[in-house]
């Protein structure tokens, strides 16, 4: 690696981050889509996109997430993960999928980056004192060396007073000038009156674009009055123009140098090749501090997590990540944030007396400043987003993953209507959320049991045509939408469901075979075991999250065999059809089952 | 990363020198002498006083011709038959015509993966061949049969999916690729419920990464001027143009691990390594030997 890869680069103005705009930028052979999300965060991206090829800079800055010009794929601000890939809407994006970032840095009006940087950006007393101006930048078609042995030649007005007398500008009595400073890539240099009285000083940095190309940024150590900006812009436009121009000639009369080469990274082989791989494993990835905790609702915990170490990974509307607790607790919470909010996870925790400790630990004991281990997002509750309408059922804390894809189909403009059923208002977690979604919302408050059906029946009546259902609540209300949606005539595959826990009562007192097709394994499983604990017990990999038969994380293709379906995960048909097991819960009906593992 | 296109010099690829390239619609020649490239090299092409098509090198190499269905094929090698069959052609009752020639600085199969797409639909052709939020890809069957890649049970919903067209409709499509720089369409057309229309994008590699797509048309239309359906597809054109112009490389990456594919792109997986079996190092970034494609 060069050393210029090693050093921080300008590689834009901040006056090029225009909102909502994608910045065209080139450092040392590549190109990169600059863009700043709506929260102030600057990305650099490698200007490509992994999946055709297509530069990124054409693609658009929705403000959370830049989306391909090709075929609207989206890509979460901070991480470059891809989010949704419209092509197959009811698949959840693999994690993996994620455009090559850079890091960037804001200091002295410019943005910068690096190919691979060292420490930080430079810095420069005479820029300290906070006055600023960046110039416009100039590119010119010469090596950056050239470029700044001309800059250390540089002349400019040591006064922001363009073109009045003793601007310096005037004939024979020019500017007395000093290089102050100097490197490979900058050049310090302070403009003085002749009589001493008016004195400027600039940095001029050189840019290498590519091996012939080089951008001047100039930050001049002042700022000038408002409205005294545009000649001092025009004026020093006018001056590095004249530069321009003679390290041009200069350049033509040397042999053109070889082009840099930014070489494309390869895509990880599983990314290559299709279909996706299993997720692997019930790990905990992450570590995260909780930076802030209120009460989210009666009853309920909100919890701000950010990352002590690195980016938090990508997650998509509908995801949720383990919690692990003291003394092994594991347990899964919805991700409620809105597209592209990648500073931090915002979970609500519902106090559950009667449950296993997790969410009383998490009320009691977990404060601001701790450090939890969670996993990375995972996301079995793909929110579709070809649908004419969605409908969003939440019922008390099942609303966590119904913000997360209400704020996504409000940002993306698609027609949605979210119905919270809670015992009271003062019992909706994330209430202040709700005010942002419009009218979009209908509150349905201290319903009874048969009301809630009432109501229920009354907005799954007449399915409309490319309609989606998406329900997370408690059990009872979940098992009855889902009859309700039956009854209406909607099909398995237009209803989802996101069950907190599964309240089914498993009976393990089965003996079978499991033949392990790709493998070529053959396990018994005992009396008393689950599938999972039998294929761990032998070294097989089997990704995990709630081992309740709720969450789906475990899911395995079923090549042979009768199944016990003991999971609330998939649907009836799917049940019916037996091509998929959850092996943390489901057994066998038969004495051998085949899967696909 | 460089973004110049690579101008080459001359084509060394004995399968793309082989092949009958479109140079040049029949219409264009009749008003005059095309001076242009092939694969890197100078071509002339012109109809002669006595209304034969020619087409001569830049070192006054005469050069083999076809006429088929309406445009002057040639070949700078020697293929071992005819320009590939279009059996539309022989139909009687459909309107053929060549629907535009355009020029696009890109290689020629990022082309002909671009037409095999269905997933851009709704984001490249907004309000015409896609619609958001319609944007899934069903499955669909790609095989390969007598030396083609065909691409069976495509459907994809489509606002208005020709120029003769009135209102929104699930559109079938079947894709064929008969040549390695020529694909063609069938869909099913809004006027006989029976048939199909029949659309091609034959192309002219002026070099590895500069081209001229002509789009053929062979359609059961009788109502659309013939204007009405070339400003269809130069609509459809016009916007594809852009999205071609901005990918990179320009050169098509054979490697399976140089971009990233989708189930929806199961007709561009195909058609890559059937590139890469064919052999074809033109217009293309073979994959690294031992890497399985």
């Amino acid at each position: 690696m060069s050393t210029a890869e090693r050093l921080w680069h300008p590689l834009a103005s901040l006056h090029d981050l225009v909102p909502r705009h994608v910045f065209w930028g080139r450092l040392l052979g590549r190109e990169l889509a600059v863009w700043r999300a709506d929260d102030g965060f600057v990305n650099v991206w490698e200007n490509r996109c992994l999946h055709r090829g297509v530069r990124l800079s054409v693609g658009t800055n929705d403000g959370r997430e830049l989306i391909c010009r090709y075929h609207g794929w989206r890509y979460a601000s901070r991480t470059a993960g891809c989010t949704y890939i419209p092509a197959h809407p009811a698949d959840a994006p693999a994690r993996t999928i994620c455009n090559r970032t850079f890091p960037s840095l804001e200091r002295y009006g410019l943005v910068w980056s690096g190919a691979d940087p060292d420490g930080e950006p430079p810095t420069f007393d005479e820029l300290e004192s906070g006055q600023t101006l960046a110039l416009r930048g100039v590119a010119v078609r010469a090596p950056a060396g050239l470029v700044i042995d001309a800059l250390s030649r540089h002349r400019f007005s040591p006064t922001a007073r363009i073109g009045v007398p003793g601007d310096g500008n005037g004939a024979g009595a020019g500017p007395r000038m000093t290089v102050t400073g100097r490197g490979d890539y900058h050049v310090v240099l302070r403009a003085e009156s002749p009589d001493g009285e008016a004195a400027s000083t600039a940095v001029f940095f050189a840019q290498p674009a590519d091996a012939d190309r080089t951008l001047v940024r100039g930050v001049l150590a002042a700022e000038p009055e408002p409205g005294s900006r545009i000649p001092v812009w025009r004026h020093h436009n006018s001056a590095l123009s004249q530069l321009r121009d003679a390290v041009e000639a200069e350049a033509r009369r040397r042999p053109p140098p070889e082009p840099m080469v930014a070489a494309i990274e390869q895509v990880p082989i599983h990314l290559s090749q299709v279909p996706e791989p299993a997720q692997k494993g019930r790990r905990a990835a992450l570590r995260v501090q909780v930076a802030r905790k209120w009460q989210a609702a009666v009853d309920v915990a909100g919890f701000d997590l950010v990352s002590i170490a690195g980016q938090l990974p990508t997650f998509q509307p509908g995801a949720h990540i383990d919690v692990h607790l003291a003394g092994g607790l594991i347990r899964q919470y919805s991700l409620t944030n809105a597209p592209g909010e990648l500073d931090r996870y915002r979970i609500g925790v519902k106090l559950e007396p009667d449950g296993g400790g997790g969410s009383r630990a998490l009320h009691d004991s977990v404060r601001v400043g701790d450090v939890l281990a969670v996993s990375e997002p995972r996301n079995n509750f793909p929110l579709r987003r070809d649908a004419v309408r969605t409908i969003l059922v939440a019922g008390g804390i099942g609303i966590t993953p119904l913000l997360a894809m209400s704020q996504a189909l409000r940002h993306q403009g698609l027609d949605f209507e979210l119905h919270v059923f809670a015992r009271s208002d003062d019992h909706i977690a994330f209430a202040e959320l709700l005010d942002g979604l419009g009218e979009a919302v209908t509150r349905h408050i201290g319903l009874s049991p048969d009301e809630t059906g009432a109501a229920l029946e009354s907005l799954l009546a007449e399915p409309g045509p490319h309609e989606h259902v998406y329900v997370c609540g408690p059990g009872p209300m979940l098992d009855a939408a889902r009859r309700i949606a039956a009854a209406a005539g909607r099909s398995d595959d237009t209803v989802h469901f996101e069950y907190f826990a599964n309240p089914t009562d498993i009976d393990d007192s089965s003996a079978f075979t499991v033949e392990l097709a790709r493998s070529a394994l053959s396990l018994e499983v005992p009396a008393g075991a689950t599938v999972m604990e039998v294929l761990r017990a032998n070294g097989v990999e089997v990704a995990s999250s709630c081992e309740t038969g709720a969450c789906g994380t475990c899911r395995v293709a079923v090549l042979d065999g009768d199944l016990v379906h003991n999971d609330v995960y998939l649907n009836d048909t799917e049940k019916q059809q037996g091509g998929e097991m959850m092996v943390c819960v489901s057994r066998a009906r038969s004495d051998r089952l085949v899967l696909d593992i | 990363m460089t973004m110049a296109g690579t101008e080459t010099g001359a084509c060394c690829d004995p399968v793309i020198l082989n092949e009958w390239h479109a140079v040049a619609d029949l219409d264009e020649i009749r008003r005059g002498e095309l001076r242009t490239l092939l694969l890197g090299e100078r071509l002339r092409c012109w109809i002669d006083a006595g209304g034969t098509a020619r087409a001569v090198t830049g070192s006054d190499r005469e050069l083999e011709v076809r006429t088929d269905y309406g445009y002057l094929w040639t070949t700078l090698g020697e293929p071992s038959g005819g320009v590939f069959d279009v059996p539309e052609t022989r139909e009687h009752d459909r309107r053929t015509l060549n629907a535009l020639t355009v020029g696009i600085e890109v290689s020629a199969p990022r082309a002909v993966e671009n037409f095999l797409d269905m997933a851009h639909f709704p984001y490249v052709h907004a309000g015409v061949l896609g619609e958001e939020p319609h944007t899934e890809v069903a499955e669909y069957r790609v095989e390969e049969r007598d030396g083609e890649l065909w691409a069976f049970d495509c459907l994809f919903y489509q606002p208005r999916a020709s120029a003769a067209s009135s209102q929104a409709v699930l559109a079938s499509y079947v894709y064929r690729v008969p040549h390695p720089y020529s694909a063609m369409l069938y869909k099913s057309s809004p006027s006989d419920v029976d048939r199909m229309d029949a659309i091609g994008i034959f192309i002219h590699p002026l070099t590895e990464t500069r081209i001229r797509a002509h789009l053929f048309i062979s359609v059961l239309d009788d109502v659309s001027a013939d204007r009405e359906i070339r400003r269809f597809q130069q609509g459809v054109m016009a916007e594809d143009k852009p999205i071609l112009e901005n990918q990179h490389p320009k050169l098509l990456p054979l490697d399976p691990r140089a971009e990233t594919p989708i189930r929806a792109d199961r007709s561009a997986i195909v058609y890559r390594r059937w590139l890469s079996r064919l052999g074809v190092t033109y217009g293309v970034i073979p994959a690294v030997e031992g890497v399985r494609t």
